[in-house]
């Protein structure tokens, strides 16, 4: 089979059409970055064996514009997504599929860039690509790259974990600062452009949950806080679990450059995307120990305990401010859209 | 955050508590207005409301740009959206606003429309000069704030000539507001004096609040969008009140001169001229409250380039946002509010912007029960 031209050619049709050309760009693009012998068999399905447990499932899409940004791509963003959504259920992450929807026209040098970086990005995390699918559309009907990631994992017994388990006088915490995800990609939007050396914090957390759950076994709930923030997630809980979250301001780690960042296109970080943090809520008495572990682990360095949950059958987040007052932390409506004056 | 987390000190915010319940007296209910959104905004935002006496009420006023804007105007931009070509740009708080019917730019966005969010003029410039086949309008709203930014794209696209960028000038003037509250009447509200408007007041000076002070002895202090920027204006309005005293006042020093920003005020003049009428929501007709283009830009003007042509505009009765925006009625007062309107469905405009008064009391004071948000 001839080469294809991964230095200047670009997306064709043709590499979603199921012929010669789709072939070869499976070939020496997925099989050789992804290579593994359940996907080497190129069945049109995986198959595989799981370690004992229940099984968990996840599936998410990703479609991110500008596709590169500091401390990621969209690639290491798919990986880490699906990893981390499967972490957060406190399984242990196994196996990925990838489904790819490529605009003709793309580069293919940048879609090599993609997939080596997906390819790094489950590497580092412990989990293997096993099968994947490619369709092309035409130029003008996609954003360059969309990826589908979909994924499972094992959950251990004894393992309990799921958002409708907060209990009042549990402690929230989480495993570092806030919005940096949000704020590198925002800087990098072609009408904002503004300089700054944020990265972002795209990263596989089932190393972090792994330790915890074995300092804890009884953590009560995982979450990842990614679009909508923290300000989403905590909501998302205190509304499952039936609750009311407090939170001290004061103890939310935020960077000075996402604090500035925010500052001045009027956002607020607790409702900015983050991609490699989570939240966990466990009983008072585990926290100081939860703390620490999370701190040892180099995804967890700047940890905190950032508030507390209580009795409240209004089930409101609300988070005492560092002026001394009170005030809510609501659900996000919409787009965080800037304030004009 | 340098020179900004200075204004958020909570040992600072402690220490301004204590002496205004020093100061504030038992007997006496105080009511201030904060003008802008801006500093409704952080009142709510910074749970200011906990650290004041319950004798000292704040009443949020209509300063936010995109509350003030009546439903005809949303109309009006969601028809010029539509029309062949057209890309329309704006701010963007105000692609969210409910027009008649609760069409908004969003949903004309959905249909198919090119509407820009822009954080800037400059940006709807450049829209335009990339484009020359499209007529790019910029929908511009604000006070006086906003009104230079537009001022100079104005002269921008006169100098270099281009065709296809228009301005729909919707800027409207801070002092022809207040003055529209303080004569509202029996309708209207009591206010004790105003929390003068922080950045509004950089580029028109503190001048321009004398006829409040001195016709309707009102004591106004200009103060910061800092949570202790609003408490030292309040402290300031506390003792003002106390000495029997109305001036104005200015707490925002950092930014705030006499003259205001002079080189900005030439400038509008020369692009902008007083409408002789302008409806704002809320307010109704205000004479001389708003700005439109000078006859030297005409052919920069969407509102001569561009017939459009909109039916009478259709508010949802029930919607008292008017009242809200005069400071009449507190948001909870409102039946609509938190039951069918709500910022993910808003019915009227001050459940939009962050800088209105229900959207702000809805996000980050409901908890407290009886609206002191």
């Amino acid at each position: 089979m001839m080469g294809m031209d991964l230095q200047n050619g670009r997306v064709e049709m043709g590499h979603g059409a199921g012929g010669r050309a789709m072939a070869r760009l499976i070939g020496q693009l997925f099989v050789e970055a992804f290579d593994n012998p359940i996907l080497r068999r190129e069945h049109d399905a995986a198959v595989f064996d799981l370690p004992p447990g229940r099984v968990v499932m996840s599936t998410d899409t990703f479609v991110i514009s500008p596709l590169f940004f500091p401390g990621g791509d969209i690639g290491s963003l798919a990986v880490h997504g699906t990893v981390n959504d499967i972490a957060m259920a406190g399984a242990v992450p196994k196996y990925l599929t990838a489904g790819f929807v490529l605009e003709e026209g793309f580069p293919l040098a940048d879609l090599a860039r993609i997939v080596d970086s997906m390819a790094r990005a489950a590497r580092d995390a412990g989990v293997e690509i096993v099968t994947g699918d490619t369709k092309v559309v035409e130029r003008g009907h996609g954003d360059g790259v969309y990826i589908n990631t979909a994924g499972v994992g094992v959950v251990a017994d004894g393992v309990d974990i799921a958002g409708d388990r907060a209990r009042p006088g549990d402690r929230v915490l989480i495993s570092g600062t806030l919005g940096d995800h949000g704020v590198a990609v925002m800087s990098k939007r072609e009408n904002l452009g503004f300089g700054t050396d944020l990265v972002s914090d795209s990263a596989a957390l089932n190393g972090l949950v792994a330790d915890m759950l074995a300092a804890c076994p009884g953590i009560r709930v995982l979450r990842d806080p990614t679009r909508g923030g923290l300000a989403a997630t905590l909501n998302e809980i205190a509304q499952q679990s039936g609750v009311g979250i407090e939170l001290m301001e004061d103890a939310i780690p935020v960077r000075g450059a996402v604090k500035s960042a925010c500052e001045l296109l009027g956002l607020d970080p607790l409702y900015v995307a983050n991609e490699g943090k989570l939240i966990a809520i466990c009983a008072d008495q585990d926290a100081g120990r939860l703390l620490a572990v999370m701190r040892a682990h180099e995804r967890g360095g700047d940890a905190h305990i950032i508030g507390s949950v209580l009795a409240d059958q209004r089930r409101f987040v609300r988070m005492k401010t560092r002026l001394g007052g009170t005030r809510m932390v609501d659900w996000i409506s919409g787009e965080q859209l800037p304030r004009i004056c | 955050m340098k020179y900004i987390e200075e204004f958020r000190d909570p040992d600072l915010a402690q220490g301004l508590a204590r002496a205004i319940r020093a100061e504030a007296r038992a007997d006496h209910a105080y009511r201030f207005m904060e003008f802008c959104g801006g500093h409704t905004h952080a009142i709510a935002r910074y749970g200011v409301t906990d650290l004041l006496p319950a004798n000292v009420r704040m009443i949020h006023g209509p300063g936010c740009p995109v509350c003030v804007l009546p439903v005809g105007k949303v109309d009006e931009a969601v028809a010029l959206a539509g029309l062949d070509g057209m890309t329309l740009c704006t701010y963007a708080d105000l692609l969210r606003v409910p027009g008649s019917g609760y069409d908004s730019l969003f949903k004309a966005r959905a249909r198919g429309a090119d509407v820009r969010m822009v954080y800037s003029t400059q940006d709807a410039l450049q829209i335009a000069r990339d484009n020359p086949a499209r007529q790019v309008v910029f929908f511009a709203i604000g006070f006086e704030t906003t009104t230079p930014p537009t001022a100079v794209a104005l002269t921008q696209a006169r100098a270099e000539g281009l065709k296809n960028f228009t301005v729909h000038c919707n800027h409207v003037l801070t002092p022809a507001a207040m003055r529209a509250i303080l004569d509202g009447g029996q309708d209207g509200v009591e206010i004790d004096g105003f929390v003068g408007p922080a950045h509004v007041s950089a580029v028109i000076g503190t001048k321009a609040y004398a006829p409040f002070s001195d016709d309707y002895g009102k004591p106004v202090v200009i103060a910061g969008f800092e949570p202790l920027d609003v408490m030292q204006a309040v402290l300031m309005l506390i003792r003002q009140v106390n000495a029997g005293k109305a001036v104005v006042e200015n707490e925002y020093t950092r930014a705030v001169s006499f003259d205001g920003n002079l080189k900005a005020q030439a400038l509008t003049d020369t692009v902008f001229r007083l409408r002789d009428s302008f409806a704002w929501r809320g307010l109704g007709d205000i004479p001389d409250s708003a700005l439109s283009i000078h006859d030297d830009f005409a052919d920069f003007d969407a509102e001569r380039r561009f017939a459009i042509d909109t039916p009478t505009p259709r508010e949802n009765k029930a919607c008292a946002c008017g009242d809200v925006l005069r400071g009449v009625k507190t948001p909870e007062d409102c039946k609509l509010f938190g039951s069918t309107c709500t910022p993910d469905n808003p019915m009227g405009a001050c459940m939009v912007s962050s800088e209105g008064a229900c959207a702000a009391h809805w996000t980050y004071g409901r908890f407290r029960e009886g609206g002191r948000g």
